[in-house]
């Protein structure tokens, strides 16, 4: 058990220092962006029409004229008490924000990630399984096109389809237009939750499919499953005691390395629904140049990321025996 | 199977197709941003076959256009992110215990970042335009092949013909060059390709959410973002061609990364992981 802890905790470690790496790298590259806060955000006739004092004080609440080592350094002390700053185009402190995203974001996120992954792995394991025949095919040319389409022109293409065509769902938003955020019922929530829930899981479970079924076409090439065919178990059985167990574990780790992947489809699935989650933030965040706000987005998801694929290491010992290292010391 | 002589046929027509895209998007630049008012919001028809938008803009000229400069923003991300991670792959394999601990801390460091919002961050870096499109797909995108890169130099270094010119005193660059990468350059040819599909997609990706391109230029991102504002006025058009014609080259790109690394043609069993 210790090796183990002691094993999380390197990990861990390494995890903080990879975040200082993050928020360092994006806070440069931030800084290093030639793009006048003022002039994205009020404009140049706006400021053109301005007195001096008035420009020299909105200077100073985008920060324009601090040196950016200076403001790197005041940023990192005060993250490390757990205060992100304010962001600047919502005028609130940047964890109330990423906090109220993240709510409206996490229950999508969620869903998808269990369904991309099921789906994935039951289209894996049966295309593995029927490798060369029809099913297999199906699946595979599903798979190729599925991943060769933008995750953002599916979910278009799922609105056209279902909110425009048919009318069954409602054309982007978190809530219907015009009506009070308190007031919005869970289920009309969830109603306008479905569409882009869909998008995520469909374009997530192609990949997962693909590499699932890699895993089982090995599997079923092996020697213990010719030798299970040779006794006269039937594919089912086959694929129940020998294919899912060790499908499984390159499945899991592949499940929660794919947040990054997520994340990055919520981004663009999300600005397509126009629905009010993290991934807008960020896209608005960036267009609007509010560094508190997208250095926040950017830390949280990376450590999302970074958590991710701590569960997959820390899995692995415990499903597979085998990998524990303290038990191949023995 | 398919015999080697009809995967070479597929393979030629292929690339004769997408390179007919490429140069008729160029040719037709100037007609992509003619407007007319007298034809706003046509329907496809066999005069215009993606049908117009509402400045009367032929959007299968158009949509060409997009593609190519797809095609083209492809090509050099791929180029320049498989020479970033064939660099600094063989820099952690040979270099020593040091360089390598920093360059898998750095390989984590980019992993770590989702995709999309590392792109939106390079790109601002560049002041969000077109070369910061460039330059946040193609620093995106190399860890993956690096990592690949790097098992393969690891193990090429324990070869003995390599341990005899090291012995030797052959410098280690000059030692990279003549025993290195002959090895490594199938494998990192196949990992361009098959990095061709993942640069195209952010690419666009990029553009639609409005980072990159200005609003006028007929990029498939643009395109589709405009499209998105008439929607709901049933201009399905707009959308669904634009869209349809960048998965298919897409497709293709993957179909020919696919046929040369299982052929051979690219020595590469070990094919990079398909990337996000």
């Amino acid at each position: 058990m210790s090796h183990r802890l002691k094993f999380a905790g390197k990990k861990l470690v390494r995890i903080a220092l990879l975040l200082l790496g993050v928020s360092l790298a994006a806070f440069l590259l931030m800084s290093a962006s030639p793009l006048d806060p003022l002039q994205t955000n009020i404009g140049q006739t706006a400021l053109g029409s301005m007195r001096p004092e008035q420009v020299e004080k909105l200077r100073a609440y985008w920060g324009a004229d601090t040196p950016p080592v200076q403001r790197y350094l005041g940023w990192l002390s005060a993250a490390l008490r757990g205060d992100f700053g304010v962001s600047l185009l919502y005028r609130q402190p940047v964890t109330q924000v990423v906090g109220q995203r993240l709510c409206s974001s996490l229950g999508l996120l969620v869903f998808s990630w269990v369904l991309s992954g099921a789906l994935g792995f039951t289209l894996g394991v049966l295309s593995g399984a029927f490798q060369g025949r029809w099913p297999d095919k199906i699946i595979r040319g599903y798979c190729l096109l599925i991943s060769s389409t933008p995750a953002f022109w599916l979910a278009l293409l799922l609105m056209m389809v279902f909110s425009v065509w048919l009318g069954w769902f409602p054309i982007g938003f978190q809530a219907p237009v015009g009506v009070d955020a308190a007031s919005v019922s869970l289920t009309s929530r969830l109603y306008h939750a479905v569409l882009p829930a869909a998008a995520l899981s469909v374009t997530g479970a192609a990949n997962i499919a693909l590499h699932t079924r890699e895993k089982m076409v090995e599997v079923m090439g092996s020697d213990y499953v010719l030798f299970a065919r040779a006794r006269g178990e039937s594919l089912g059985l086959i694929v129940w005691r020998h294919g899912i167990r060790n499908v499984a574990l390159p499945a899991v780790t592949l499940q929660f390395g794919s947040v990054g992947e997520l994340i990055g489809g919520s981004v663009l699935v999300e600005q397509a629904f126009s629905y009010p989650g993290l991934g807008q933030a960020a896209v608005s965040a960036g267009l609007g140049s509010d560094m508190p706000l997208l250095l926040g987005i950017t830390l949280l998801t990376s450590a999302l990321v970074f958590l991710g694929n701590l569960t997959a290491d820390l899995l692995y010992g415990a499903v597979d025996p085998r990998i524990r290292r303290g038990a191949a010391r023995r | 199977m398919k015999s080697r002589n009809s995967r070479l046929v597929l393979l030629i027509l292929t690339c004769a197709l997408l390179a007919a895209i490429t140069v008729a998007g160029v040719l037709l630049e100037e007609k992509a941003l003619e407007t007319d008012l007298s034809r706003c919001n046509e329907a496809p028809s066999a005069a215009f076959l993606f049908g117009t938008d509402w400045l009367g803009r032929d959007m299968f000229c158009r949509t060409l256009c997009g593609l190519s400069l797809s095609i083209r923003t492809g090509a050099l991300t791929a180029a320049v992110s498989a020479s970033v991670a064939f660099v600094l792959g063989t820099a952690a394999a040979i270099l020593g215990r040091g360089v390598d601990a920093v360059l898998s801390w750095l390989t984590d460091l980019v992993m770590g970042i989702p995709h999309i919002l590392l792109i939106v961050l390079i790109s601002l870096a560049c002041g969000r335009g077109f070369w910061g499109v460039i330059l946040g797909v193609s620093l995106s995108h190399w860890p993956s092949l690096a990592r690949l890169v790097r098992g393969e130099v690891l193990q090429l270094r324990q070869a003995p013909y390599f341990r005899v010119a090291e012995k030797l005193g052959v410098s280690r660059l000059e030692a990279v060059r003549r025993h290195i990468l002959p090895h490594i350059l199938p494998q990192v040819w196949t990992g361009l390709l098959l990095q061709f599909p993942h640069a195209i997609l952010h690419e666009a990706s990029v553009t639609f959410l409005g980072f990159g391109l200005s609003p006028e230029q007929p990029a498939i991102g643009v395109i589709l973002s405009e499209s998105m504002r008439s929607l709901t006025t049933g201009r399905w058009w707009l959308a669904l061609f634009p869209g349809l014609a960048l998965a298919v080259v897409v497709l293709l790109f993957s179909a020919l990364g696919g046929v040369v690394s299982v052929s051979g043609l690219g020595r590469g069993e070990g094919s990079p992981a398909p990337v996000s």
